[in-house]
């Protein structure tokens, strides 16, 4: 199989990210209730992994790192724990479900929710962040990358606007981290959002949050902590404010595990060849009369995905075709991005969308060049 | 049960500030481990960092070097 989904979930991980997990599976404990050595051991990944999570992303202290089991549920902790009736907040049409659908949800509580367009290679004006500014608006949530069309998303930018007119900042860096830079501190980013399981590397139900310090969160979730059995309410001091319930223990010593691994490569080293990929395809495929290709490609600085059709072909009818006929794994569809869609014209038929890996090679994506000009001849 | 002595127990407010101070006390080698709160201090669940009395200032010092704000300093028969 030639995996071409690594938007969705980077399918090959460091060998270390494999051994780490097995050996936690093997060792570890429930960390923070106890002394014994498998508890303490379990304590002791964790906190090691905030720690690295806090340096890689320039959070000022470990203790801001919050574990979760994905962006998504890291997005809902942020959206439904800063906003209020009568707040307004503005995002974009970049975004993704795991932003938009709590946001609506705010929404019918009696938060003001304004979607910024982008043109029609899926971009943003940012001018259009500052027209939207009101009295009345409390944050900015949005992607650092669109998961559909690729394009990065300046946040530092938007992170200047937020802060000039004292707007929290949302950011999710769903499809970003661990590839691109992100300097929470530099960009002016409150909460960060981001998952394990993409370009961090690590294994699926690992994800987190940072969270600016002194920034005060609503929880999602109370319950269990290892601390203060007799209160009544969730504590209140971070991360433990945020994180109710055992943490994904093995999961994130796979996590550590793979930090480790980007911090050892490079993200600029894993960056340079994912785009390398991404161009050779986009060079391969841009010519082919019938491809209609999205997003903006005028700088190659952007993630590692190229999403496309084929004439009037059903993007699912194409991606199934590259998988039984070549063993090509895409993604075909709405890819949980609706509003992105629209912005496109692409509804109906949805997009192919190619998301390459620093572990895909140059033939896999020279066998997937050569399989859409197949399928584009056949129409 | 074991004999009993007077030690110092400090208690945090979270399992990441009971690890932040472990690990610093390793590297720079102050004294003590960790033990579960006694039951003299706090009902319930979660970690302490127990250690010989003259410890205090020694590790009163550690915390301020890593911005570690500890819930409560005892002393207590442990």
């Amino acid at each position: 199989m030639i995996y071409l989904d690594n938007a969705a979930t980077t399918m090959r991980k460091p060998q270390e990210v494999i051994d780490a997990i097995t050996a936690a599976m093997c060792s570890m404990g429930n960390a923070g209730r106890g002394v014994n050595e498998a508890s303490l051991g379990a304590a002791r990944t964790v906190y090691d992994t905030r720690e690295k999570l806090a340096a890689f992303f320039g959070a000022e202290d470990a203790r801001q790192i919050v574990f979760t089991m994905n962006s998504t549920e890291s997005l809902n902790i942020a959206i439904k724990g800063i906003l209020n009736p009568g707040d307004h907040v503005i995002s974009t049409v970049l975004e993704h479900n795991s932003v938009l659908r709590p946001l609506y949800e705010m929404e019918k509580k009696g938060v003001e929710v304004t979607f910024l367009n982008s043109d029609e290679k899926g971009t943003l004006d940012y001018a259009d962040f500052e027209k939207a500014i009101k009295e009345n608006t409390k944050a900015i949530v949005c992607t650092h990358g669109s998961n559909l069309t690729g394009n990065k998303v300046d946040v530092e930018r938007i992170g200047e606007i937020a802060k000039a007119h004292d707007l929290l900042f949302v950011v999710d860096a769903s499809q970003t981290a661990g590839v691109f830079p992100i300097d929470v501190q530099k960009m002016h980013i409150d909460i960060l959002c981001f998952t394990g399981h993409k370009g961090l590397l690590g294994p699926q139900g690992t994800g987190g949050m940072y969270v600016r310090k002194g920034l005060h969160v609503r929880p999602l979730l109370s319950g269990g902590t290892g601390v203060q059995t007799y209160s009544k309410t969730q504590p209140e001091e971070m991360p433990t404010a945020l994180e109710a319930g055992t943490l994904n223990g093995h999961g994130i010593a796979g996590l550590d595990a793979a930090i480790g691994y980007l911090e050892e490569t490079g993200i600029d080293t894993i960056r340079a060849k994912e785009q390398a990929l991404m161009k050779r395809f986009y060079e391969g495929v841009k010519e082919i009369p019938g491809v209609k290709i999205y997003g903006d490609f005028s700088s190659m600085d952007r993630c590692a995905v190229v999403s496309l059709n084929i004439g009037e072909y059903d993007s699912g009818e194409v991606s199934d075709a590259l998988l039984t006929d070549y063993g090509i794994s895409t993604r075909s569809g709405g890819h949980c991005a609706p509003r992105m869609h629209e912005a496109l014209g692409t509804v109906e038929q949805g997009a192919v969308r190619f998301s390459f890996s620093h572990y895909n090679t140059e033939e896999e994506v020279d066998t997937a060049i050569r399989a859409i000009r197949e399928l584009a001849e056949e129409e | 049960m074991r004999k009993k002595e007077l030690k110092l127990v400090i208690t945090f407010h979270t399992t990441a500030d009971a690890m932040a101070m472990e690990k610093e006390c390793k590297k720079v080698g102050a004294q003590g481990r960790m033990i579960p709160v006694p039951r003299s201090i706090s009902a319930g669940c979660g970690l302490s960092w127990c250690a010989p009395l003259e410890c205090r200032e020694e590790l009163k010092n550690v915390m301020q070097g890593i911005g570690l704000e500890e819930e409560e300093i005892h002393e207590c028969m442990v």
